[in-house]
């Protein structure tokens, strides 16, 4: 059975992605699913995050299914993605706890 | 060129929310902090409280706290004067919430991130510039660096801690 695709999203204007590709490789260690790859791919331009569906920065995708689902609404674009953490405060990261329960979810 | 630390600020007037004019540097100040920031940015938004907390604290001490949005709406309509309207009829701003339309402000002021934030003095020289502090992610941190800026200005000291490195989301350029 062919691994399921997990990749990471990012956009240069946004400083958050080394530290969202360092706990997404933490959640799929914690997982049991450290051998997966995670793609990390750069989106350049408005074109490429339309072409991608790229509503900002850091979008991370299993299987290309968004671990944050967004809101239909959400208009794709060179932008850094607003997070929230558990306790409720903004955040430029997901939550790690709420990151591996997505990637559970959607490895399984 | 941007502005360098110790360099005048020019004189600048930006409107607020509802239009009215907003000096950006008030010779009867003894600071002024100019925090370029925005809606929809996780950095501004984590840092945001910390800079109402600053406007209601240093407030009684004449200090002038000014946050300016000077993202480009065309692009990024999140950013827009009538998303700053909202927001500030929602209550999230302490102080003045201005709008640098054509982004000469921004320009003139090398501003790079958002937040990114400038303290200036009663001279009208910048002093500060750069994070609010050491950690988004922290509130405990309570804006710090400019807490300790401001008291140097206060104090009639030279600033200690004049620089550090802005942190957040680029400013959004027009084309």
């Amino acid at each position: 059975m062919t691994a399921p695709p997990v990749e990471l999203l990012y956009w240069d204007g946004c400083p958050s992605h080394p530290e969202a590709l360092a706990d997404l490789r933490a959640a799929l260690a914690e997982l049991g699913r450290g051998d997966l790859e995670v793609a990390v791919r750069r989106i350049d331009d408005d074109a490429a995050a339309e072409a991608e569906g790229f509503i900002g920065s850091p979008t991370i995708r299993v299987a290309g299914t968004d671990a944050f689902p967004p809101p239909h609404d959400e208009p794709p674009g060179l932008a850094c993605r607003v997070y929230r953490l558990a306790d409720g405060r903004f955040s430029p990261t997901p939550d790690p706890g709420e990151l591996r329960a997505a990637l559970a979810r959607l490895l399984r | 060129m941007p502005l360098a630390l110790t360099d005048t600020v020019p004189e600048f007037t930006l409107p607020d929310t509802d239009g009215q004019p907003v000096p950006l540097i008030d010779a009867d100040a003894p600071a002024t902090v100019v925090v370029f920031t925005c809606n929809h940015c996780p950095y501004a938004l984590a840092w945001h409280e910390r800079i109402n907390a600053l406007v209601r604290d240093y407030a009684d001490r004449g200090v002038r706290v000014l946050q300016v949005n000077p993202n480009d709406a065309e692009r990024h309509p999140r950013d827009s004067l009538d998303a700053m309207r909202a927001r500030v009829a929602r209550g999230e701003f302490a102080g003045p919430y201005l709008h640098d339309e054509s982004q000469a402000v921004a320009r003139a002021f090398g501003a790079q991130t958002t937040p990114d934030v400038f303290v200036v003095g009663p001279d009208g020289r910048v002093v500060y510039r750069g994070a609010p502090d050491a950690d988004h992610g922290d509130p405990s941190l309570d804006a710090a660096w400019v807490r300790e800026a401001l008291e140097d200005v206060l104090a009639g000291r030279p600033v200690a801690r004049a620089e550090t490195q802005p942190v957040g989301c680029s400013v959004k350029w027009r084309p």
